[in-house]
């Protein structure tokens, strides 16, 4: 279908508000308040021997100190692993973690008292790489995980040996990937008002997932949820930044309730670094079994990701990596063991496209490399692999659309691919990659047995219509593809909807913006509600009534009405039984491959990406211009990570040395390619209108097509991520070496 | 300009225009011209991204040339015109450059946007028709997360060749 209104390139319905300067994000609210100001660790790992606030306490203008002695209730994002402090007790983990806050008058004032608390430390052993964590002699972060282990996963799917046995060709290889971080470009901030009058909270922030913070401010201030309201408001990206709880935001309401105020805190950006929750360093050791034709025979995984100092999504990233194995291809077997290990460094979280991004990196790096070795092209170990839904992967992974064919097809075409592979001039290559992701988790993480999302749509006398959600809206466009599918079901203009989102004095609860779901299940949602408020007005005047004429007898009738409509994933998607399977499972995979052409410039190692060609399925797009902006994001975000980002530590402290835009180094607009997009919609069954997710899967693809394209151009196939120029000027002159003194041997 | 000094801060009278109304104020000389246009002028449009020069979200215009208002003294702007995201809209009406980025998708998350677009309205000013050469280097120190940049260059293409 192609609707009126779904289907049709829009621009997003709060978009007049962000180029005028109107938008207001939440640095953009509290001018009146205290300022609220965060004392943080200056060492990677130490016993906290003494804090003494009383000099700062009695600092005049200081409304409220406190330490981590004001809040004993440890949180985290998995009911299972929540072993975090908003501010350290006893122990501090890693560089920059919170130890203390202030409320003051101002700014200055706030600083001034830092400087007076005084904490006493006794400095211990830190780790900051997994090796050191995971030896014997290493000293625990967390007293009950042995090897600082947190989290060991291991499965087995299918008969592996056997697998390996029947295939022509078995390569194994070793990858490695630097920590990469969000840098979404608002910095974090909270807003916390306390009505100390009647017991109530109002928390303003730049959250991802209002719910989990609600939930979360609930615990540690030991207040009931009714006594709280959290709003969202624009909010400056996030790409999973946002989608725990943040500390600060815990300090924010704090300070506010021990002032009886009104609290701002405005991290700085090196504190936005350092509040992390992104991709961990990863290593991959992976193995693969492969016949004539291609086909895949059998897989063995391991990854070892170290992932800071605290638990956060760590046991679903390491999951996440094995379970996203499959449902790309045909996997006949497959063997994952993971290791999530603690170190001293800020904690890790999810990032777009969560956990698959290095293992599809060095998957596609293997298949490549395999496929060059027997002779295949690309694109052919790619064909002979594919799935034919509807198809139920080793795993329980149920994909009920699969377009990958069609993506392929698409960017071999725009690509020139047949015409021009292996025929570039020296130093340019062509390369290519699949990748896919979720449509949202089956599993929510807060598992309470309510449907996954809930939409609400309201209609007065003025003939409106307001559809109210909980989704969050941080520049991804959903509270326009929720009001497209609205308008779409019922007929009616898209000026005639209006959104209100994520405030949960009005919105009904929604689990957030992660993990790609909003598309599909608070789209599926809203196109209940939709449906089942069409079905109200014409029982009230008739199918053939004029909106406005439907509308009058229908309220006539009942009065001002709302109506809901909610979505839940059918059980038969919501995946396997063995431990572990919670997490994979989704009604909708999404599906992308793309091409990359670089030009290489061979005496320095620089690397410039000039075209890439994406086509990614989104089963169908109902914001087209959306689904292109998203794409090119993502497609672009996996360039930041293959060609330039990574954070990096310095012992002994946990220092962190690139914790400013730019020394971090993710792309600037000078060396950003075209990005061509092409959109192959494969109508998934359940998907609203046949939608999927278009935000997180073709950021996978990007950095296995770079490095395929750099083998292409070059003869040399990278491991370890990002291919920063100086490490691919080592690789070529370690080449040059290599070529030399076998020419002298020779000679 | 006047001078006074207290508690060794030194505060200056200084005298400038934003948005084409001119004012004149004490500004303490180490006051930045984001927190001045943010929290003296309520001209919130205007964003902090960073710890200062990194990343070109409080771009804004002082006598027609591009500034980081986040690395510029309020004092310094004596006598001078600052303009902001705030001052683009024509008669209510969105300037090319602001409707380009809104219909082109310019803008997704906005945090970059008022800084982008007042970047672009610097070049269209100097060069009303630049070459994609010219706008990648306009815009070259002006970070932007979400996009990819792709639908800014098309937004600021499409503005130029506006009517």
């Amino acid at each position: 279908m192609s609707g009126t209104v779904a289907g049709h390139a829009t621009p997003l319905i709060d978009g007049v508000e962000k180029v005028t300067g109107r938008a207001r994000y939440t640095a953009d609210l509290g001018f009146s308040a205290l300022w609220g100001e965060i004392l943080r660790s200056p060492h990677a790992h130490a016993e906290i021997v003494r804090v003494d606030t009383s000099r700062a306490r009695s600092l005049a203008g200081v409304r409220a100190v406190l330490t981590g002695d004001d809040c004993d209730v440890p949180y985290g994002i998995l009911p299972i692993a929540h072993n975090e402090y908003p501010l350290a007790r006893k122990r501090v983990r890693y560089w920059g973690e919170p130890v203390a806050a202030v409320a003051a008058d101002d700014e200055k004032t706030a600083r001034a008292a830092l400087e007076l608390i005084e904490v006493e430390y006794r400095p211990l052993p830190a780790c900051f790489s997994a090796d050191q964590a995971l030896a014997e002699s290493a000293t625990r972060l967390h007293d009950d995980k042995p090897r600082n282990i947190e989290r060991e996963v291991e499965n087995a799917f299918g008969d592996v040996p056997a697998g390996f046995a029947a295939a022509d060709l078995v390569r194994e290889e070793r990858f490695r990937y630097a920590e990469v971080t969000h840098a979404q470009m608002e910095p974090d901030a909270a807003l916390a008002e306390y009505d100390a009058a009647r017991g109530q909270l109002t928390l303003q922030s730049v959250t991802q997932v209002p719910y989990y913070v609600h939930l979360t401010l609930a615990q540690c201030l030991g207040m009931s949820p009714s006594h709280i309201r959290v709003i969202k408001p624009f909010v400056g990206g996030g790409f999973g930044h946002r989608t725990e709880c943040l500390n600060f935001e815990i300090i924010a309401a704090l300070l506010a309730r021990a002032a009886c105020g009104t609290v701002s805190i405005e991290l700085s950006r090196e504190q936005t670094f350092v509040m992390h929750h992104g991709r961990p360093e990863t290593d991959i050791r992976l193995r693969i079994g492969m016949k004539k034709s291609g086909e895949i025979t059998a897989v063995d995984a391991e990854c070892v990701q170290r992932g800071g100092a605290y638990a956060g999504y760590g046991i679903v990233t390491i999951l996440y990596a094995g379970a996203l194995l499959h449902a790309l291809y045909r996997l006949p077997a497959a063997n994952y063991r993971g290791w999530r290990v603690y170190s001293n460094t800020p904690p890790c979280g999810p990032m777009r496209g969560h956990g698959s991004v290095d293992m599809r990196h060095a998957f596609e790096s293997l298949l490549d490399a395999m496929g060059e070795e027997l002779g295949l092209d690309a694109f052919a170990v790619r064909r002979a692999n594919l799935i034919a839904p509807p198809y139920r992967a080793l795993n329980d992974l149920q994909v009920n659309s699969c377009g990958l064919a069609q993506c392929l097809d698409w960017v071999e075409q725009a690509s020139g691919w047949k015409a021009r592979k292996g025929k570039l001039p020296r130093g340019r290559g062509l390369g290519m990659a699949c990748s896919h992701y979720v449509s949202g988790a089956a599993k929510p993480v807060h598992w309470t047995g309510e449907p996954h999302a809930t939409v609400n749509l309201r209609l007065d006398f003025d003939g409106s219509v307001t559809l109210l959600t909980g989704a969050a809206d941080i520049g991804q466009g959903s509270s326009t593809l929720l009001a497209m599918v609205a308008a779409e079901v019922l007929g009616i203009a898209l000026g005639r909807i209006r959104v209100v989102a994520t405030d949960s004095a009005l919105t009904p609860k929604d689990n957030g913006s992660y993990s790609s779901r909003v598309s599909f299940m608070v789209g599926n949602a809203a196109l209940a509600a939709a449906q089942e408020l069409k079905t109200q007005l014409e029982a009230a005047a008739g199918s053939g009534a004029c909106f406005d004429d439907a509308v009058h007898a229908l309220l006539a009738k009942s009065g001002p009405i709302t109506v809901r409509g909610t979505y839940t994933v059918p059980p038969a998607l919501q995946g396997g039984k063995f431990r572990g399977a919670g997490v994979g499972p989704s009604p909708g995979f999404s599906y992308a491959a793309q091409v990359v052409e670089v030009a290489l410039d061979e005496e320095t190692g620089e690397v410039k990406v000039e075209q890439v060609w994406v086509a990614q399925d989104c089963g169908f797009a109902i914001n087209p211009l959306a689904v292109e902006g998203q794409v090119q994001g993502a497609v672009w975000m996996g360039m930041g990570q293959a060609l330039g980002e990574a954070t990096h530590y310095l012992a002994p402290h946990g220092l962190p040395q690139r914790a400013n835009l730019l020394d971090y180094g993710f792309p600037t607009i000078v060396e950003s390619p075209p990005i061509e997009v092409g959109i192959v919609e494969s109508r998934d069954p359940t998907g609203p209108f046949g939608a999927k997710e278009a935000s997180e899967g073709a950021l996978a693809g990007f950095p296995p097509a770079l490095t395929s394209a750099i083998a292409d151009a070059v003869g040399i196939r990278v491991h370890e991520l990002p291919v920063s120029a100086d490490r691919l000027f080592e690789a070529l002159r370690a080449r040059r070496r290599a070529a030399r003194l076998k020419t002298a041997a020779r000679g | 300009m006047r001078r006074n000094k207290v508690g060794g801060q030194v505060t200056q009278h200084v005298s400038l225009t934003v948005n084409g109304r001119s004012r004149e104020e004490a500004i303490d000389d180490n006051l930045l011209l984001l927190d001045y246009l943010r929290e003296r002028r309520g001209l919130t449009g205007t964003k902090r991204g960073c710890d200062g020069g990194e990343c070109g979200a409080c771009t804004v215009l002082v006598d027609g040339a591009p500034r980081l208002a986040c690395i510029t003294l309020a004092a310094s702007c004596q006598g001078r015109a600052v303009e902001t995201i705030e001052f683009q809209n024509v008669e209510g009406n969105l300037s090319k450059l602001q409707r380009a980025f809104h219909e082109k998708l310019g803008a997704q998350c906005g945090y970059c946007t008022p800084g982008m677009v007042m970047a672009a309205e610097a070049l269209l000013r100097r060069r009303p028709r630049p070459s994609d050469a010219e706008i990648r280097e306009a815009l070259s120190g002006n970070l932007c997360r979400c996009t990819g940049y792709v639908k800014i260059l098309e937004a600021v293409r499409a503005a130029a060749a506006a009517p």
